[in-house]
């Protein structure tokens, strides 16, 4: 796993942005952008500088649901590890993000140690 | 406002009595062939009817007006009215709640952040010198290395007694940071309150248009709700009660795990 890789973090709540950069930071990932909704977060993953994105789900403008679809749907970003940590804790909600190509899913509150562990097991699968 | 129901329940009752007792009159009078006689009751019936129900949108009428107005909504002049209405307070306190959680979260995060580099600092330079200090023990260090490590030591130890005052100074302000917590639960605490009382006078206002909707013969359709979780729901409350939500980082493991992830 290249601990350069460019992350981007969308959350709408500014606290819990800084929360993940700081773990990510942690964590040995210091190449972090962040965005607050999937309206924002698509151009800037569609110029190709991202790869990695850390998505919550429940936000104004475009959810996380769907910005994960619309990644999912463009050639250039359909192989795009995602990541969701969200409070979303339905079953039909996770099994909808399953199907929608997620490659993790964090149920907020979540510990540090999850957060690594979920991104280990992403890249442990792409790398291998 | 003033609980009304057990007279709004006589008269409905005192209505359908008559009801049943007239309906019974009416057939015997229709099965003798007393047609006048039977159109009389029906009249009788019809009015009845009607003044009850005019006394129950009365009433509905009245508390409705009466809950507006405990609510201190006043559309009509709103502009000229000092005090705002309990609703809009309750906005405006909640508002407040979002305010002052997200200072003290942004407060807390900026001396967390200012004080992690402080820790990570005392914790790199210690272990050096932890390292360095184990050669001296096992007496590998040179006369001139010593030196090196006592003058190294007097910096760390000053640095150390500086920098474990800051660490401490900014877990004291991260520790005030949470006093929110006071001020925003007694602020919770009486939205909660309006919540509740909204929510009773809603529940009499339903019963009382149920009421109506019983003279008037009005059926109400039951408009089921479609389902729009896809929209996103935020943290569930109950979860440990419900089957569709899952308790638990674990669970959504097991869940994806049972989908082949």
């Amino acid at each position: 796993m290249n601990k350069d890789m460019k992350i981007l973090v969308v959350d709408d709540f500014s606290t819990m942005r800084r929360i993940i950069k700081n773990l990510l930071r942690d964590l040995g990932f210091a190449n972090t952008d962040e965005a607050d909704d999937g309206n924002t977060a698509l151009p800037m993953l569609q110029t190709g500088k991202y790869d990695f994105l850390v998505t919550d789900w429940n936000m104004p403008g475009m959810t996380g649901i769907d910005l994960l679809r619309n990644v999912r749907a463009d050639e250039s970003l359909k192989t795009l590890p995602v990541l969701m940590v969200t409070a979303e804790a339905k079953r039909d909600q996770i099994v909808a993000a399953a199907q929608a190509g997620v490659n993790g899913y964090v149920v907020k509150p979540f510990t540090a140690a999850v957060l690594k562990e979920k991104i280990d097991k992403i890249f442990e699968r792409i790398d291998s | 406002m003033t609980n009304k129901k057990p007279l709004d329940d006589a008269a409905v009752l005192g209505f359908e009595d008559q009801l049943k007792a007239q309906a019974n009159q009416l057939k015997d009078l229709v099965d003798s062939g007393d047609v006048s006689g039977a159109l009389a009751i029906i009249s009788e019936l019809n009015e009845t009817r009607d003044k009850t129900l005019y006394q129950e949108v009365g009433r509905l009428t009245r508390t409705l007006h009466e809950s507006i107005r405990n609510f201190h909504i006043d559309t009509a002049n709103s502009a000229t009215n000092e005090e705002a209405s309990k609703i809009e307070d309750a906005s405006d306190r909640l508002a407040y709640v979002v305010d002052m959680t997200n200072k003290a979260a942004n407060k807390t995060l900026d001396l967390v952040e200012e004080t992690m580099p402080y820790a990570s600092g005392i914790s790199t330079e210690a272990k050096q010198l932890k390292e360095d200090w184990s050669r001296l023990q096992r007496k590998e260090m040179k006369p001139d290395e010593f030196r090196q490590l006592t003058s190294k030591m007097g910096t760390f130890l000053s640095k150390l007694c500086n920098d474990s005052d800051k660490v401490y100074s900014n877990l004291s302000d991260i520790l005030l940071a949470q006093d929110f917590q006071d001020l925003t639960g007694q602020v919770i605490n009486r939205v909660t309150t309006l919540v509740k009382d909204v929510e009773e006078n809603l529940v009499k206002l339903v019963t009382m248009a149920g009421k109506v909707d019983q003279m008037t013969g009005n059926v109400q359709q039951e408009v089921k709700q479609q389902e729009t979780n896809m929209k996103g729901e935020g943290p569930q409350i109950h979860a440990e009660a419900r089957d569709d939500v899952v308790s638990g980082q674990d669970d959504v493991d097991d869940l994806l795990s049972s989908l082949g992830f």
